[in-house]
């Protein structure tokens, strides 16, 4: 095969994985506006604050550490003992070493550590089901401060709401968790993804360069898909949720409380930011920007519709793949980082084409 | 009969039982505009009652008093011999009461099945962590609630369309289909506001003999409201007349029709 052409692959399966993560934060948007008509300024920011939670609790820091010492002039930050020391080092149980083997063995090798990583990692478990509900409890909090008494509002007002919400949890992370960059150390793997190299290598003579990090996160957003997908099919909860986005009045008469669906379902995006957080965190540290990925979501979210998870998952991927080959190929033509506007671009094409979106049902005027 | 609530057989050997529900001294007002004046009238177990007047009279104000979607400034309401506190529309469904809508609300992108299947959700007990492991009845709750489903879906005739999407169905399917999801909650007591709106002669003949075979064979009590006055008199046992806000009728077909109040509110305006 001619190098450019593999060169090219290994560009669009990075894309890939990049996709993987825009995604993930376009399906919380999604699942909010579908069941709410709340388009969700503050998703980027819920991302932060269940990174930055998670962190402070593994790192056993006092929340509010710094308004509970200017009051009571107390000098407290951390808890005696971060989380996860509190558990014996000796119960790690070894990772599979499949390194360098043959992509079968590879395969089954990352799967066995996908289920042995949460016993290895018990503590972080902890940390992360601590994390889970604090992000329902703010849930609760949204909806019963905030959305509870803008009920039937103009969704603009609903929007202004959002923007108001997030940089009031901004503020709140802040203030409970200290301003300064955190590394957020869940203990995923990093590095070049060795087996995949070797394998790409003994197929083609040429070994891709995948991290890590990259393919775990890929596996977890699909998994974290899957059982989203299952939910709403199968589960009563699901149901409902699907009934409320669809039909608020036909919702309530077979029983259906609307305020509990929204803290679900604001629940529910509370833990997709967690998993976006976590994943983005890990890789490039815990600081304010992290709330920026939400901009990576909209262009997204253009392309797949406001209101089609399937819409979301492959619009996040042919951004991620889009972004990277144009890039990969414009680049040296046109210098510059194209990746800043491409995916804008990409979208606004698209918006003019199909303003519905890749899976929204054609919208036709009735006059 | 009315006055006596003694539990009785109608002419048809349907059983007829006390007072299920009860409206006592209902106002209702939208700012200015009084859509409900001072309503009293019950309904008894086991009955089809109708409530008829002409277009804007507060009936289906009344209907959503019932089912929690509106909230009366005056009056109570009772429901199975107890007083009922002020309820969301959730709750009201959740004890028993069905309903469906003048202006019909499906959830029009999911199939017949789905929609009849979200009638279900009331009796729906097993919580998520069941579901997933398939424990604790939840498979058996699974299995009886599509039979029941199923069951509702053949008895209202719509099984060539269980697959279809509800948005692409005509309007006289959409309302059977609204019904059925109604049913498949099996309430206690079926609200129906204006169940043959819009349909031609044919739909409306395959309409009324539904709800005659509803209340017939499930035995659930029934109160629809509805237009035209030939329909009801057939249809029901009791009928409840209101015009401008206020009751100006109540009784079986036969005295409504001989009621001087009631014919100048039919004859003096016009019903479309
Ligand atoms: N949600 C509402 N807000 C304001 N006015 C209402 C509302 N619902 C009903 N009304 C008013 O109450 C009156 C009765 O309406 P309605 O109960 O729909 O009558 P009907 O069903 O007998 O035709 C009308 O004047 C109507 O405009
Ligand atoms: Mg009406």
């Amino acid at each position: 095969m001619p190098d450019q052409l593999l060169f090219g692959m290994e560009v669009a399966l990075n894309g890939l994985m990049a996709g993987v993560l825009y995604a993930l934060v376009a399906l919380g948007f999604v699942l909010i506006y579908k069941a709410s008509g709340i388009f969700n300024y503050a998703q980027g920011v819920m991302a932060l604050f269940a990174a930055l939670t998670l962190v402070g609790i593994m790192e056993g820091q006092v929340p509010f550490a710094h308004l509970i010492n200017a009051i009571f002039g107390t000098k407290i930050h951390h808890l005696g003992t971060p989380i996860p020391e509190m558990l014996d080092p000796d119960v790690t149980i070894a990772y599979f070493n499949t390194e360098g083997a043959g992509w079968i063995s590879w395969l089954l090798g990352g799967i066995g550590n996908f289920f042995i990583w949460p016993i290895n990692n018990f503590d972080i478990v902890l940390a992360l089901i601590f994390t889970v509900f604090v992000m329902i409890a703010l849930a609760w909090a949204v909806q019963r401060f905030i959305f509870r008494h803008l009920v039937n509002q103009e969704p603009i007002i609903l929007f202004m709401a959002t923007i108001g919400l997030a940089y009031l949890l901004e503020g709140v992370g802040e203030l409970m968790w200290g301003a300064e960059v955190k590394t957020l150390n869940v203990g995923l793997p990093r590095g070049i993804a060795e087996g995949v190299e070797s394998v790409t290598e003994g197929w083609f003579g040429y070994g891709f360069f995948l991290s890590r990090l990259d393919i775990v996160a890929a596996v977890i957003a699909a998994v974290l898909v899957t059982a989203l997908t299952l939910f709403s099919q199968y589960s009563k909860q699901g149901r409902a949720l699907r009934a409320v986005a669809d039909d608020h009045q036909a919702a309530l008469s077979v029983g259906i409380s609307l305020n509990f669906i929204w803290i679900l379902v604001w629940s529910i995006a509370g833990f997709v930011a967690l998993v976006a957080g976590v994943v983005w965190g890990a890789s490039s540290g815990v600081q304010f920007s992290l709330s920026l990925i939400a901009l990576k979501a909209l262009p997204v979210l253009m392309l797949g519709g406001f209101t089609s998870i399937p819409g979301a998952i492959v619009g996040g991927l042919i951004i991620g793949v889009g972004e990277k080959l144009f890039d990969f190929l414009m680049n040296p033509i046109i210098g510059g980082a194209t990746e800043n506007w491409f995916a804008y671009v990409l979208a606004l094409i698209f918006l003019i084409f199909r303003p519905q979106g890749l899976f929204g049902e054609k919208i036709i005027e009735r006059v | 009969m009315k006055d006596t609530y003694e539990p009785y057989v109608t002419e048809d050997g349907r059983q007829i039982g006390g007072v299920l529900m009860e409206m006592k001294n209902i106002t209702l007002r939208f700012g200015g505009v009084v859509a409900i004046k001072d309503i009293s009238f019950d309904i008894r177990e086991g009955e089809i009652r109708a409530i008829i007047g002409p277009n804007g009279a507060g009936k289906s104000s009344m209907l959503n008093v019932i089912s929690g979607f509106y909230h009366p400034q005056e009056g109570e309401v009772w429901f199975k011999g107890e007083k009922r506190k002020p309820m969301k529309p959730y709750q009201v469904a959740q004890q028993g009461v069905a309903r469906t809508f003048q202006n019909i609300a499906l959830f029009e992108g999911m199939s017949v099945l789905d929609n009849v299947m979200t009638g279900r959700l009331t009796h729906m007990k097993s919580n998520l962590l069941q579901q997933v492991m398939w424990w604790g009845g939840a498979e058996k709750e699974e299995t009886a609630n599509r039979e029941r489903v199923e069951k509702i879906i053949d008895f209202l005739e719509i099984q060539h369309i269980r697959k279809t999407p509800v948005g692409r169905l005509p309007y006289g399917l959409k309302k059977r289909v609204e019904l059925a999801r109604a049913l498949a909650a099996e309430p206690m007591l079926l609200l129906l506001d204006e169940p043959m709106a819009g349909m031609n002669v044919e739909e409306k003949e395959d309409m009324s003999r539904f709800i005659l075979d509803v209340n017939d064979e499930f035995g659930t009590t029934i109160a629809l409201i509805e237009h035209d006055m030939g329909v009801v008199m057939d249809l029901s046992d009791r009928v409840v007349v209101m015009d401008y806000g206020k009751k100006i009728g109540d009784g079986t077909p036969d005295e409504v029709r001989s009621n001087q109040d009631v014919i100048d509110a039919y004859l003096g305006v016009s019903h479309d």
